[in-house]
């Protein structure tokens, strides 16, 4: 067994690596990598980049977005049964009757939540349903930080272009002027809330790089970012009072019998019990789809991201778009195996540290927008075979952390990354002093439901925010602009939702649209058991599953 | 192209070694090298409860084990803890504790305030086990101390890394609801002990004076081609 034998974290092959590594280290401190050309990207792109791999996707053939191009997993959940079928529910018995009900307790949800309240909706009149416990999210994950044009000589109009460029020009500009207009009151409102931003002794915010940005704009709370404001956030919400029900899903929309969205059927994820929620105005806060493992990717996302947002919406007749990007993260963990998939935040690279291949040689400027990053990591590894095989059979490039100390002074990557740090830790890795391996993991659902900048779906009654929604980051979103989508576009979805539900006047209540799914279904000559939203994914063990009988 | 094999290989390799351990008491045969969390869906059990983000980052998989022939009682987190042979472990994915509730804007930053909310706080014994339950390495303890002090500066900076897993808080002898005691000193202290951002204000105020509007009117309608342009030239501010 000596060759699985470790020496500080690593096998003995992979140390005579980041010997080289260390080798090259002192001189690559003064060298900068050449950026690419908007051409030399879209040609790495096209040859490199997951979205472009032949075979993995197909157009979508039924409902409003007949013929939209998307990976398959994405697909096969639109075109599955919806799960719960129109007879099996009792809609005359509402549990729940309340203004506005919003589904998912991430940090849109709960943004949304706190703006309705501020303007003027009672918290008894909002309930908040949520997968797993309130929080549970990809919103608690966020490491690296916000971004946020907040001082000169930066300005909202620079942090657009960013927007725009890295969306490959395909956001909605609407919603990306929205975005970072407004930029600045949510770190202001975060402020007031108490958040403990990093900041130097004059209260400035300390602001550092991200990948395709054109100036230093992110802020961050070391890199617990998310974990720190959605703390603040729910700890808000039960100051306020607003009821939350937990371990609850959505698992179909309702409407009224003039179309308008009405509330939602929800299971009890441990009883799986269902009950029924009528709602003035519903608001859709469900997040992205890392666990649907596009392509066979590990993925950052927690457990519950399993995109049932976007098939609720569809349900009934929302529009969906740019589903076919699909985001990887550039620097997911690659060894060792029981963390492979895990985040090492884009802040790592904005702080200086660089990616090199496995003679120590850079060989991609360390902070191109995330799709670039992650095609020239893949084209390294794959192509090139400059890459680091670990003892699973994976590839990848060193991420030079010890960098960080070097550019910034002892105990920097400590004080910065304590996340990060402790994570490898726990692996017996110390990153400050060797660097650790990477490969791309899947990130982020750049598409998602249609809006507009007032949080309206093309359904009324039915609001939407956050990872959900497509059109704000185009077909690539750039790190640090998701926490800022969910705070601008959280804060408007609660605003708009609060102002419609003072006028609307909810009719008999049906599940129509479902039945309308089944009938798009037939007549596309779709045959499938799979029925969607998935709402878990299941890992349990192969042996397991194939000797399961249900008896209990 | 690229090949991504992790998956398939990452199965084949957890053949290889098995090590036992005891889920609740009850004896499982598991591949060596898994997290706790894996391990038990390898076993056959599918979360509800007791996992979270599945990264470290939410406190939804605290378990507690100990090795058969060792008095000792170790805490951890699941998704990040491999699993050991010997390993007798259960989750807590739930721990009672009550938040007191407050309005942030009324708050006045005083010494007693933590006290004021949460006076069991004065029942510390002292015996730091609530750092030493701590899978996150804080110095509860001292935090605590701290906060019977009233040194609230010192509470939110030594308790920044608590992921709220309760683990602290179901080992204390003193009945401490630690973690929502932390939650409170760090919102204090981010408002009203943290100087405020003053380039915030100052950026804030431009917005709303219009500042932006005209050159965002003009990049609303610019053809893409224009937009491009911009984009390429527009340069990276080294500051
Ligand atoms: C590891 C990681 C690091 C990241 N780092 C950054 C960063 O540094 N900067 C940045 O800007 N962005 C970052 N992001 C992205 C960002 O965190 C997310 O895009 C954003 O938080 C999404 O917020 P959300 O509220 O829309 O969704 P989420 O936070 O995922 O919340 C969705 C909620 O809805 C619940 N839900 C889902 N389906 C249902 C249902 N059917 N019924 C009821 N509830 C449901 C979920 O359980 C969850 O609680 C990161 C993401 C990850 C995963
Ligand atoms: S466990 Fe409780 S009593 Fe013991 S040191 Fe910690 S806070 Fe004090
Ligand atoms: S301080 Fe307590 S609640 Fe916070 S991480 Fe440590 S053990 Fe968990
Ligand atoms: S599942 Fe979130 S910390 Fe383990």
């Amino acid at each position: 067994m000596s060759e699985f034998e470790l020496i500080r974290g690593y096998p003995k092959y992979m140390r005579e690596s980041i010997e080289l590594v260390e080798e090259t280290r002192e001189r690559r401190l003064k060298e900068e990598f050449r950026h690419l050309s908007l051409e030399e990207r879209e040609e790495l792109l096209k040859k490199y980049h997951p979205d472009h791999k032949e075979g993995t996707k197909r157009p979508l053939k039924i409902g409003p977005n007949k013929g939209m191009i998307a990976p398959h997993e994405v697909i096969d959940l639109l075109e599955a049964h919806p799960l719960i079928k129109p007879e099996q529910i009792d809609l005359s018995q509402v549990d729940y009757e309340t203004d506005i009900l919003i589904i998912g307790g991430g940090g849109a949800g709960m943004t949304a939540a706190l703006w309705a309240v501020y303007s003027g909706v009672s918290p008894e009149d909002i309930l908040i349903v949520t997968k797993l416990r309130l929080g549970d999210s990809n919103s608690v994950m966020s490491q690296g930080g916000v971004q946020a044009a907040d001082r000169p000589p930066d300005s909202p109009t620079r942090h657009f272009l960013d927007v725009m460029g890295g969306g490959h020009f395909a956001n909605d500009r609407q919603l990306a002027r929205t975005l970072t207009m407004e930029a600045p009151y949510m770190m202001k409102w975060l402020e007031e809330l108490g958040l403990m931003f990093d900041k130097d002794e004059e209260g400035n915010m300390i602001e550092l790089w991200g990948g395709g940005t054109s100036c230093r704009r992110m802020h961050s709370c070391k890199d617990y970012t998310g974990m720190e404001i959605v703390r603040v956030l729910r700890d808000e919400i039960r100051n306020k009072g607003i009821k939350c029900v937990e371990f609850t899903s959505a698992v179909e929309l309702i409407t009224d019998d003039e179309g308008k969205v009405a509330g939602a059927v929800l299971l009890n994820m441990e009883s799986e019990e269902y009950s029924i929620a009528k709602a003035k105005a519903t608001i859709l806060a469900t997040g992205g789809f890392g666990r649907l493992h596009i392509q066979g990717f590990p993925t950052t996302n927690h457990y519950g991201a399993t995109m049932d947002g976007v098939i609720l919406a569809y349900h009934v007749g929302a529009l969906l778009r740019d589903l076919d990007a699909t985001q990887y993260h550039p620097t997911g963990a690659a060894y060792p195996e029981h963390i492979v998939g895990l985040l090492i935040t884009e802040k790592v690279r904005g702080g200086g540290a660089q990616v090199v291949n496995k003679f120590g040689e850079q060989f991609v400027f360390p902070l191109e927008p995330r799709d670039v990053e992650a095609a020239a990591i893949i084209r390294e590894c794959w192509d090139r075979n400059n890459g680091v095989e670990t003892p699973t059979g994976m590839r990848g490039v060193w991420l030079d952390t010890p960098m960080i100390d070097l550019i910034r002074g002892e105990g920097a990557f400590k004080k910065m990354f304590p996340a990060i740090f402790r994570m490898f830790s726990r692996v017996g890795i110390d990153p400050t002093k060797d660097p650790v391996l990477v490969f791309p993991t899947l990130h982020y659902m750049n598409g998602g439901i249609v809006i507009n900048e007032r949080c309206e779906t093309t359904v009324p009654g039915l609001f939407a925010a956050g990872e959900t929604t497509g059109g704000v980051h185009g077909k690539n979103r750039l790190m640090g602009n998701s926490i800022l989508d969910y705070l601008v576009f959280g804060r408007r979805a609660g605003i708009n939702a609060a102002k419609y539900v003072k006028n609307v006047r909810i009719g008999k209540l049906t599940l129509d649209h479902v039945r309308r799914y089944e009938r798009w279904l037939e007549e596309a000559g779709i045959e499938t058991e799979r029925r969607a939203p998935l709402i878990l994914p299941d890992y349990r063990g192969k042996k397991v599953l194939m000797r399961r009988i249900d008896v209990l | 192209m690229s090949e991504v094999k992790g998956l398939e290989v990452v199965e084949k390799e957890k053949e290889a070694k098995m090590v036992r351990i005891y889920i609740m008491g009850k004896e499982y045969l598991v591949p060596a090298g898994l997290t706790i969390m894996k391990a038990m869906e390898y076993a056959g059990y599918r979360f509800i409860r007791g996992c979270g983000c599945r990264g470290g980052f939410c406190g939804a998989c605290s378990t507690v084990y100990r090795f058969i022939d060792d008095y000792k009682l170790y805490t951890g987190l699941a998704c990040q803890t491999k699993v050991e042979d010997g390993m007798y472990l259960t989750q807590l994915p739930f721990v009672p504790a009550n938040k007191a509730i407050y309005d942030l804007d009324k708050i006045k930053p005083t010494p007693n305030i933590l006290l004021r909310y949460y006076p069991e706080l004065a029942r510390c014994v002292s015996c730091n086990t609530c750092t030493k339950a701590c899978p996150q390495d804080i110095e509860v303890m001292y935090a605590i101390q701290a906060a019977i002090r009233g040194d609230i500066e010192e509470v939110a900076n030594l308790t920044f890394d608590c992921i709220q897993c309760g683990l602290c808080t179901i080992r204390c002898p003193a009945e401490i609801q630690h973690y929502h005691v932390f939650q409170l000193a760090r919102r204090i202290y981010g408002k009203y002990i943290q100087p405020r951002a003053k380039h915030l204000e100052e950026r804030i105020k431009e917005i709303e004076s219009g500042k932006y509007d005209e050159e965002m009117e003009k990049l609303m309608k610019m053809s893409v081609e224009e937009l491009k342009k911009l984009y390429e030239n527009r340069g990276r501010i080294e500051d």
